[in-house]
C-alpha cells in the first residue's frame, strides 16, 4: 500500500507548483501523526475562500486523524477548476449575502435597510412579473389533467388552453415527465425554427437547433468541442461576460482578448480583431472561434449592420467559428438601433452553410421574459458537417435532455401570441410595459452616473447593464493596493458596505489596464431607482471627498 | 490543408472518444423506424412516462400552481386544486425571491436543501448539513460536476463497475481521465467482490494510473442488484484504505423489488461504522426525481450530498456550479416534493399513496414477468431484477451468429439487438454499451412497458429469439462451450 501512497503524493506535489498562488490550504487530515511529507509540511490554516466563512460549519469535515491526505483536497482537484473565476457570483456577492443575513438577524444594524442586487441579470428576483400567457401554458403543460376539467376554462385564457394542447400533441404520449430527444422535442424545435425564420427572413432548420438548460450549457458545449489544448484560442471581447473566460479556462483553452473601444460607445473594430489574431498566431496559438455578444454584456452596445458585416467577413476569411451570444436580442432601448442576428447578416451577404459556421445562442432568461429560473435556451448551429453535428448530439445525449418546462418556454418566446389571439393584447401590454420601463431605468441610471465626478458612462443601447468608468483618485488606488484588492473591487466593496448596492467590479469582466469600471444592472424596480441614485450619489461624493488628492 | 473552425478533424479528441450507447446506434435506428410508421417499444432508457406511466397528481398540481401563481388569488382556484396543493405551492414560493422565474442560489434554494437534509436524516438516522447538499439539473449533471473536479488528466483513474451505466464511461472520457474497470460477478447475481477491486487497482497502478475515486451504483444499473450492508462495509473499508472518494449513485433507492435486501445508503453504513472512518472517508451520494415511482425524467431535478469533503473543495465546486448560474427551479420544487411527500391526514395523502404504491407494486410484478420470460427463452439466462428498472439477460450467441455479425461489421450483441428491433420493434441497448466480459453478450431492457403489454412483449421476444437461434445454431450447443 505504501508504494501506492507515495505515487499519489508524487502526483500531488508535482501539482503544487502550479497552484502556488493559493496561499493557504487546509488539509482534511490535519492532526495527523503521519510521516507523509505533505501532511507535515503543510500546516493547517483557516479557510482561504470567503464563502466558507458564511457557510455553516460542518462538523463532518472539521477534524480528522487520517494518516493519508484525503483524495479530494485543493491540492488534488483539477487545477483548471481552481483557476477559473466567475465574478458575477464572486466575493462581493458572498459579502452581500452575509450583510443580508445580518440585516435579518439585527434590523437597523447597518446604514441601509435592504440589499439591492444590481450584480446579476435576474429580473424576476427584483419583482419583474412573468408574462401571464407563458405561465398559463406552462402550468397547463405541467398538469395536463387540468385540460380535462371544465372549470379550467374559467381560470385560463382560451388561447393558452389551445396552445397547451398544441404543445402536448407534439410530445409523444403527451408526457411532459419523460426525457425528450437529446436535442429537444422536435415539435418545439419546429416552432423555434419558424420563429427564427420569421425574425430573419431566412430559413432555419429544426435539426440545427439544440435545446439546452439555459444558454450557458450550450456555450460550455461549444468550448468543449473546440478546445483541444492551451494552443487553441478563442477570441473574446474585453470587457466580456465571464462565462466565456471561465468556460475557456475550464476546458483548457486560451482566451485571446480583443478590446472594445469605450470612446466610440464600446465599438468593435475589425482592425483590432486582426491585430489580436496575428498576435495570437505569432505565439503559436490556433484561433478557433470569435465570441461576439450582441447586444453587449456588460457593455450594452448594439452593433450596427455594417459592423456585423465586417465581422462576418473577418470570420469567413479567417475560417473562424462565429459564436454569437444573442441572448439580449429583445433588449434594445434606442430607436436608431435594431437587433440583427449574425446568421441573417451572413445569409444576406450571400454566405450559406458552406461558407461560414455560425452558432447563435438564445435564452429564456433575458428579453422581456426574464425567466432565469427555468433554465431554457437553445443554440442554432449552422455551417457544420453532419459528422460534427453527430458529435454535438452525442455530448448532449450524455446528459439525456434539457428540462421540458424550459424547452416549452423557449418555444413560446420564439412564437408568442399573434395579433388576433385572445391573449395578444394583454401579452403586448405586459411586454411593452417591461421594455419601456427598462429603457427609462437605463436612461435614469445613465444620467445619474454621468453626473458624478470622474464617472463616464456609455448609453445602454441594449442588454441589461451599465458599465460606467470610474476615474479613481491616486489615493484610492493606493488604499486599494494596501488592502490587496483591485481598485474597482475596493470601490464596489465600499459601495456595498455603505449603501447595500451590489455591483460587480470591472476587473471581473476585463478592461483596458489602468482603467476601472463596474457593472450595474438596470433591473431594480422603477420606484426604487430614485433611492438608488441618491444613495449612489451620496456615497460617491463621500468617497471622492475621502480620497481626492 | 487548413481546416475550418469546426471540421471533424479539428475537434477535441476527448469529445470524439465519448460513447453513450443508451442513445446510440440502436436508438437512432429505432427513431428512424418510428418515423417510417413502425410501432416501437422503447425500452432503451429508464423513461417511465414515455411508456405511459402517469405522473403523480399532487406534485404536478403544486408545480402548476407555482408556474401560475396568479391562480392562487383566483376565488375559483379551489374548484380545481385541493387545499393542500395550494398551501404547498405557497410554501415553496415563499422559499424563492422571484418564484420559478428567478435564478436561485447556484447550489439550489436553501429551503429545499434543508428539506433534503431532513429527508436524509429521517432515512439514515444521522443529521445531514444542507450546506453540503447541492441541487442539480438531474443526477447526471452532478456526476459530471464531481468527476470534472476530481480528474486532472489521463493518469487519474476512476473505478467503475462493469457492466456500468455509460454516463460514467462517457464523462470520464470527456474529462480526459482513465476508467479503471472492476467486474461484477454475474454468477453471484452481479455481486461485488472486493478481491476484484484490489486487482483492478493493482493493474491500474502498474500502468502509472492513480486511482482517485470509486463509483458504485446501488441498486445496480444495468444489473439490478442491491448491495448488502456487509458488502457496503467492505467497500467503504476498501475506499478508506486506498484513499478513494466513493461516488454512490443511489438514484434507484425507491426501486426495490425484493424484501431480503432493502435499500441502505452508503452514508448510513458509513455513519454506523463510527469514527475514525466515518469522519474520514470522502463520499458523494447522488439522487434524482427521474427514477423511483416519480419517474419525472423531463424535470431534470436531482441533488448530491457531500460527506467529509473539505470545505475549500466544496467552495470550488460551488464556484464551478455558479458559472451555470442555477439548476432549474421547477426541478428543485419537484425534488422538494419528493423528499417531502403528503403525510397521513393531508387531503391528498390517500390518492398519493394509491398512485405511488400502484406504480411500485406493478414494477415489482413486471420485474418478475420479465426475468421469468427471459429465462424461458432458448440460450438466454437472466438474474432477477432486485432493484432499479432494468433486466440484463445474457444471450448465448451461437458461433454462426457471431460470424454473421462480424461479416456485417457489427459487435455481436449489436447485431442481435438490431435484428430484434427490426423484427419486433423492441428497442434495447446492447450489453457492449455497458461493458461485459470478453465473449459474453447481453442486452439491457427496462422493465417499464405497461404491465398489460408485458406478456405480448415477452412472447414476441421469445418468438424472435427462437427463430434467431434456429437460424444460427447448427445443433443445440452454446457458443461458450
Amino acid at each position: 500500500m505504501r508504494r501506492f501512497v507515495s505515487g499519489l503524493l508524487l502526483t500531488s506535489s508535482q501539482n503544487r507548483s502550479s497552484l502556488s498562488h493559493h496561499s493557504s490550504f487546509r488539509f482534511f487530515s490535519s492532526s495527523s501523526s503521519s510521516t507523509s511529507p505533505l501532511s507535515t509540511s503543510d500546516s493547517p490554516s483557516s479557510p482561504s475562500s470567503p464563502s466558507s466563512s458564511s457557510s455553516s460549519s460542518s462538523s463532518s469535515s472539521s477534524s480528522s486523524s487520517a494518516a493519508m491526505p484525503s483524495p479530494v483536497t485543493l491540492k488534488t482537484i483539477n487545477p483548471k477548476v481552481l483557476e477559473c473565476e466567475y465574478a458575477v457570483r464572486g466575493e462581493i456577492v458572498t459579502l452581500a449575502q452575509r450583510l443580508q443575513q445580518e440585516l435579518q438577524e439585527k434590523p437597523g444594524s447597518l446604514p441601509f435597510d435592504e440589499i439591492l442586487y444590481c450584480n446579476i441579470g435576474n429580473p424576476q428576483s427584483l419583482g419583474q412579473q412573468p408574462i401571464t400567457f407563458f405561465r398559463e401554458v406552462l402550468a397547463l403543460c405541467d398538469h395536463p389533467a387540468l385540460l380535462d376539467k371544465s372549470e379550467t376554462q374559467g381560470l385560463f385564457s382560451a388561447d393558452a388552453i389551445e396552445r397547451a394542447w398544441q404543445i402536448l400533441d407534439q410530445i409523444p404520449g403527451r408526457a411532459t415527465g419523460a426525457y425528450s430527444h437529446s436535442q429537444g422535442i422536435k415539435g418545439l424545435r419546429d416552432a423555434i425554427a419558424a420563429g427564427i425564420e420569421a425574425r430573419d427572413g431566412f430559413p432555419s432548420n429544426p435539426n440545427d437547433i439544440f435545446l439546452t438548460d439555459g444558454a450557458s450549457p450550450a456555450v460550455h458545449m461549444m468550448m468543449q468541442l473546440l478546445t483541444r489544448s492551451e494552443k487553441d484560442g478563442i477570441l473574446c471581447p474585453i470587457p466580456q461576460y465571464p462565462l466565456y473566460s471561465a468556460s475557456i479556462v475550464l476546458h483548457g483553452g486560451t482566451l485571446v482578448p480583443y478590446y472594445l473601444d469605450e470612446a466610440t460607445g464600446w465599438g468593435l473594430e475589425v482592425s483590432e480583431l486582426q491585430k489580436q489574431l496575428e498576435d495570437a498566431k505569432s505565439k503559436g496559438i490556433t484561433v478557433r472561434a470569435l465570441v461576439v455578444i450582441n447586444p453587449g454584456n456588460p457593455t450594452g452596445q448594439v452593433l450596427s449592420k455594417d459592423n456585423q458585416r465586417d465581422i462576418v467577413e473577418f470570420c469567413k476569411n479567417e475560417g473562424l467559428v462565429l459564436l454569437a451570444d444573442e441572448v439580449y436580442q429583445e433588449n434594445v432601448y434606442v430607436p436608431d438601433k435594431k437587433f440583427h442576428s449574425f446568421k441573417k447578416i451572413s445569409r444576406s451577404l450571400g454566405y450559406g452553410e458552406e461558407d461560414i459556421s455560425v452558432v447563435s445562442f438564445q435564452s429564456v432568461s433575458k428579453g422581456y421574459y426574464g425567466e432565469c429560473g427555468k433554465r431554457g435556451g437553445y443554440m442554432e448551429v449552422t455551417g457544420f458537417g453532419a459528422d460534427v453535428r453527430e458529435q454535438i448530439y452525442k455530448v448532449a445525449s450524455v446528459n439525456l435532455c434539457s428540462n421540458i418546462s424550459g424547452q416549452i418556454l423557449a418555444s413560446l418566446v420564439m412564437s408568442p401570441p399573434k395579433v388576433g389571439d385572445e391573449s395578444y393584447e394583454s401579452y403586448s401590454m405586459e411586454k411593452d410595459g417591461i421594455l419601456l420601463s427598462l429603457a427609462r431605468r437605463a436612461k435614469a441610471l445613465e444620467d445619474a452616473l454621468n453626473s458624478l465626478e470622474g464617472v463616464t458612462c456609455n448609453k445602454a443601447e441594449g442588454a441589461m447593464y451599465l458599465f460606467p468608468r470610474i476615474h479613481l483618485p491616486e489615493k484610492a488606488i493606493k488604499a486599494a493596493e494596501a488592502a490587496k484588492t483591485a481598485p474597482d473591487a475596493f470601490y464596489a466593496h465600499r459601495l456595498l458596505n455603505a449603501t447595500g448596492i451590489v455591483v460587480v467590479p470591472g476587473s471581473g469582466f476585463g478592461q483596458v489596464p489602468g482603467t476601472w469600471h463596474f457593472r450595474c444592472t438596470i433591473l431594480p424596480q422603477e420606484d426604487k431607482i430614485p433611492a438608488i441614485v441618491s444613495r449612489l450619489t451620496d456615497f460617491h461624493k463621500g468617497f471622492m471627498d475621502e480620497f481626492r488628492g | 490543408m487548413s481546416y475550418k473552425g469546426l471540421d471533424y478533424e479539428t475537434l477535441n479528441e476527448n469529445v470524439k472518444k465519448v460513447q453513450y450507447a443508451v442513445r446510440g446506434e440502436l436508438y437512432l435506428r429505432a427513431s428512424e423506424l418510428q418515423k417510417e410508421g413502425k410501432k416501437i417499444i422503447f425500452t432503451n432508457v429508464g423513461n417511465p412516462h414515455a411508456l405511459g406511466q402517469k405522473p403523480l397528481t399532487f406534485p404536478r398540481q403544486v408545480v402548476a400552481l407555482c408556474q401560475a401563481p396568479f391562480l392562487l388569488d383566483d376565488p375559483n382556484v379551489g374548484l380545481v386544486f385541493p387545499a393542500d396543493a395550494i398551501e404547498r405551492a405557497k410554501h415553496y414560493l415563499s422559499y424563492t425571491s422571484g418564484g420559478l422565474g428567478a435564478y436561485s442560489d447556484s447550489r439550489g434554494l436553501p429551503g429545499i436543501r434543508k428539506e433534503v437534509a431532513e429527508f436524509i436524516e429521517r432515512r439514515d438516522g444521522y443529521p445531514s448539513d444542507p450546506e453540503l447538499i447541492f441541487l442539480t439539473d438531474g443526477a447526471s449533471k452532478g456526476v459530471m460536476q464531481i468527476l470534472s473536479t476530481i480528474i486532472r488528466g489521463e493518469k487519474d483513474g476512476i473505478l467503475v463497475p462493469v457492466p456500468q451505466y455509460p454516463l460514467y464511461s462517457a464523462a470520464i472520457a470527456l474529462f480526459g481521465g482513465s476508467l479503471v474497470p472492476y467486474f461484477l460477478e454475474e454468477t453471484a447475481n452481479w455481486g461485488l467482490d472486493v478481491n476484484n477491486l484490489h486487482s483492478s487497482v493493482a493493474q491500474a497502478h502498474s500502468k502509472g494510473i492513480t486511482v482517485r475515486a470509486m463509483v458504485i451504483i446501488n441498486p445496480g444499473n444495468p444489473t439490478g442488484q442491491c448491495l448488502s450492508e456487509a458488502n457496503l462495509k467492505e467497500i467503504l473499508h476498501f475506499c478508506n484504505q486506498q484513499n478513494l472518494v466513493l461516488l454512490g449513485d443511489e438514484v434507484y433507492q425507491q426501486n426495490i423489488y425484493q424484501d431480503e435486501r432493502p435499500f441502505i445508503s452508503s452514508r448510513k453504513v458509513l455513519m454506523d461504522m463510527g469514527p475514525p472512518i466515518s469522519k474520514e472517508l470522502q463520499l458523494v451520494s447522488f439522487h434524482t426525481v427521474s427514477k423511483g415511482y416519480w419517474g419525472e425524467c423531463g424535470q431534470r431535478g436531482g441533488y448530491f450530498e457531500m460527506t467529509n469533503i473539505p470545505l475549500e473543495t466544496v467552495d470550488e465546486i460551488y464556484k464551478v456550479a455558479s458559472i451555470s448560474l442555477s439548476p432549474n427551479v421547477p426541478g428543485q420544487i419537484f425534488l422538494g416534493l419528493m423528499v417531502n411527500p403528503p403525510k397521513p391526514g393531508d387531503i391528498s395523502y390517500l390518492q398519493f399513496m394509491r398512485e405511488s404504491k400502484g406504480i411500485l407494486e406493478s414494477l415489482r410484478r413486471r420485474a418478475q414477468i420479465m426475468t421469468d420470460g427471459f429465462n424461458s427463452c432458448r440460450n438466454v439466462v437472466c438474474n432477477f431484477t432486485e432493484g432499479a428498472m432494468y433486466s440484463f439477460p445474457q444471450i448465448r450467441l451461437p458461433p454462426k451468429a457471431i460470424e454473421a455479425a462480424k461479416k456485417a461489421g457489427k459487435v455481436a450483441d449489436v447485431f442481435y439487438c438490431l435484428k430484434l428491433l427490426e423484427a419486433t420493434g423492441i428497442s434495447t441497448v446492447p450489453g457492449s454499451g455497458f461493458g461485459q466480459k470478453e465473449g459474453v453478450f447481453h442486452l439491457r431492457t427496462t422493465i417499464l412497458p405497461a404491465e398489460e403489454d408485458m406478456p405480448a412483449i415477452m412472447e414476441s421476444f421469445k418468438k424472435f429469439n427462437d427463430e434467431f437461434m434456429e437460424q444460427y445454431e447448427d445443433h443445440r450447443g452454446y457458443s461458450r462451450m
